[in-house]
């Protein structure tokens, strides 16, 4: 307090501008005027993949834990689960709620999406509800549990009821279960599926082995051929760079195309092969269509992802480190170990982590090249995207897919940083 | 590179090994691109050397496919090739439909990309812009996120936004996964922009809108223009989300290869992909002419 009636060393100090104001305060103007005008021009872009990018994908993750189809189809039914928590096939009630639904759902064409969700997790229940629905319209007066069940016994199973039950649930992390191979029995507890449908952690599994290995071949292939780039006179280097930027910049599809019609049964591989007496005619081998032509196929495309980053690494590296290490005694094996190989390993990470999260989300390759025992996560979620239907498993699917890459992402970020990040 | 001339038979041994090893990855590199080319122009509908296409038979050779590339999808493709025959192409043939749909999209796809990412790239750069890491890792993420998961929210999201099956919606689609391409390379320029220059011409009076035309645009332009084509080759190269969201209206060349993979494959796939071949090798130049260019502003030494 024995300060205060000091003049602080500020108000006898402060610098004015001409028109009588603190440097300090218009300084601070002027910086936000700044940050002001950079965060404008950011803003129209920033908007816009907000919308066509973050939005969409926001909606799908929630799309993986809501889906309405049941309690929006068959409202009747829910609210009769909702006041009627026990489990196990219901009484009068709820089946005239169920019949009254079904005459509804038949009306509004919705009864096939009802089935088809309560087919995801009871195999046969979509001809059921629609054979049903279209009984039930016939049905006359209020025993409504014994005309359902004349007409189809399946009414009467417990497990069809306890899987309507936790359908009518809009918010549910059951596929999110179903997505790890887990699945609810007939009382409702938690067990996994039936050995022979796990097939997701399984592809999870096959999908993350695949992508390192794949990473692990680029490495191999793209270490040499970096080395011999960044040590090339400029003249030779920029012509070899060509056969590295000519396939990065081709279309993914030419690519595969390419590769499709080397590794085919009657493709040029195997007609050199037969030619030059290897195997015989009759022995052809299959390359494509098995985990071979994924591996093989995305290896290449994935390559220049590599080469490039471990390129721009290596040709910052100063050959005199090697000839220095040599003159004070280092074999070349020793002095490439302790003194070449640590200096490469930001271009290594680099490469390394931008392809194994390139190869992890790969689609059109497995697709095309693959066969069953070579397709990966995503040809799953196209599948249920287009084909079965089941978009809130896609969307499950999807989302544990975008968890890994987002953390790579950020690994990536960290280590590496994102201002690093160069083509060509 | 040269081997130095006291190095011990081992050392040269490897040496040379080392050599073939890079050749082998160097062939495993440009081989199956090349080896299309010739089977493009098979007289038989086969994905494999001829007999007659060894032996330079110039019979093992024809134009069959490529003609087919104009034929596929005509209503009448037998007729007599005047006038009329090529206003058949125009509007029945399915690869130059495809091939429309490619240059529409692409073209307006990447205007939107460069226009909105080289000015996000102008305020990425500047050293007082807030958030500017979280903003960056933002933008850059369209190209890291699996296309599969952003196909699949598109594909939701556009079926609610009534934006599902229209040009509009692809365009959006493809301008957004080319602006991290823009953003990478336009910054990358923007690094090695000397700030004082802009600042002289204003002191000189110049209005920021002229600053930026007769200034920053020129310097940076190398950067914008190859940012530019990579989002043009994104939107020329992307299947996953034409996949999903468009119906065959918007159907691009990709899609039709891809259709064409999995339906009939015939020959005509190799004679569309060696022709985009040759746009890759086209776009190649011009981006190594860029870099020269950019390499001569910047006054460092020329490859």
């Amino acid at each position: 307090m024995a300060m205060a009636n000091k003049p602080s060393p500020e108000t006898e100090t402060t610098l004015v501008m001409a028109d009588g104001q603190p440097l300090k305060k218009a300084l601070t103007r002027a910086m936000r005027r700044a940050r002001l005008r950079a965060f404008l021009l950011v803003i129209p872009l920033l908007a816009f993949v907000l919308v066509t990018f973050a939005l969409p994908i926001g909606q799908m993750l929630y799309l993986s834990i809501h889906n309405p189809v049941f309690s929006d189809y068959m409202p009747r039914l829910t609210a009769y689960f909702n006041t009627h928590p026990e489990e196990g096939v219901p009484n009068e009630e709820g089946f005239a709620a169920l019949v009254l639904d079904l005459i509804d759902a038949k009306k509004n064409r919705t009864v096939g999406r009802v089935g088809t969700r309560i087919n995801y997790d009871r195999a046969g229940s979509s001809s059921l509800f629609k054979s049903s629905a279209r009984k039930a319209a016939k049905f006359k007066g209020p025993s409504y549990k014994e005309s359902l069940l004349e007409h189809r016994q399946d009414w009467a199973d417990p497990k069809l009821w306890n899987v309507m039950r936790r359908a009518a649930n809009a918010h549910t992390f059951d596929f999110y279960l179903a997505a790890l191979d887990f699945t609810h029995d007939a009382n409702g507890n938690l067990i996994k599926v039936e050995p022979e449908r796990r097939i997701y952690i399984m592809l999870f599994l096959r999908t993350f082995m695949l992508s390192t290995l794949i990473a692990g071949l680029c490495l191999l292939l793209a270490f040499p051929v970096s080395h011999l780039l960044a040590n090339l006179p400029l003249r030779y280097s920029n012509l070899l760079m060509i056969l590295v930027l000519l396939p990065f910049w081709t279309s993914l599809l030419v690519r595969t195309t390419s590769w499709i019609t080397l590794l085919q049964s009657q493709g040029v591989l195997n007609d050199l092969l037969v030619a030059i007496g290897l195997i015989g005619d009759d022995g052809r081998i299959q390359l494509m269509y098995n985990q071979f032509g994924t591996i093989i196929a995305m290896t290449h495309i994935l390559l220049p992802f590599m080469i490039l980053p471990l390129y721009s690494v290596m040709k910052t590296i100063p050959p005199s480190y090697m000839r220095a290490a040599r003159s004070l005694g280092a074999t070349p094996f020793t002095a490439f170990v302790k003194v070449y190989f640590p200096l490469t390993i930001p271009g290594i990470g680099a490469g390394t982590l931008l392809v194994f999260i390139l190869a992890i989300g790969y689609y059109i390759t497995p697709a095309l090249v693959g066969g069953s025992s070579g397709e990966l996560i995503s040809n799953q979620i196209a599948f249920h995207m287009q084909s079965s239907l089941n978009w809130s498993l896609a969307a499950a699917l999807g989302a544990i897919l975008l968890f890994g890459v987002i953390l790579l992402y950020w690994l990536y970020a960290r280590l590496i940083g994102i201002d690093n990040m160069k083509f060509g | 590179m040269a081997l130095p001339p006291h190095a011990s038979l081992g050392e040269k041994s490897w040496h040379y090994c080392y050599l073939i090893i890079c050749a082998l990855i160097f062939l495993f590199l440009i081989a199956p691109i090349l080896v299309i080319i010739p089977l493009s122009f098979n007289t038989e509908p086969y994905f494999t050397f001829t007999y007659e296409m060894l032996t330079f038979d110039p019979k093992g050779y024809s134009l069959r496919w490529y003609d087919n590339i104009l034929t596929f999808g005509m209503a009448e493709p037998d007729r007599p090739r005047n006038n009329a025959w090529w206003d058949d192409v125009w509007a029945n043939a399915a690869w130059f439909h495809a091939f429309k749909n490619s240059l529409i999209i692409g073209i307006a796809a990447t205007t939107f990309a460069t226009v909105l990412g080289t000015l996000a790239a102008l305020g990425l750069s500047r050293p007082e812009m807030p958030f500017r890491r979280t903003i960056m890792a933002l933008l850059i993420s369209p190209m890291i996120v699996p296309l599969i998961i952003t196909a699949t929210g598109l594909f939701f999201f556009y079926a609610a936004a009534g934006l599902a099956h229209t040009y509009l919606g692809i365009v959006m689609a493809h301008a957004m996964l080319g602006i991290p391409f823009v953003i990478i390379t336009v910054t990358a320029t923007l690094t090695g922009f000397d700030h004082s220059l802009s600042r002289a011409a204003a002191s000189l009076g110049a209005s920021p809108v002229t600053v930026f035309h007769k200034v920053i645009l020129p310097l940076i332009l190398p950067g914008v223009i190859s940012g530019a084509l990579f989002s043009f080759v994104t939107s020329f190269d992307e299947v996953v989300v034409v996949l999903f969201v468009a119906s065959y209206d918007q159907q691009t060349i990709p899609l039709q290869m891809w259709n064409g993979i999995r339906e009939q494959i015939s020959p005509t796939i190799l004679a569309v992909a060696t022709l985009l071949v040759i746009v890759s090798i086209a776009l190649l130049t011009v981006l190594e002419l860029l870099r020269r260019r950019s390499e001569r502003l910047r006054g460092l030494s020329p490859g």
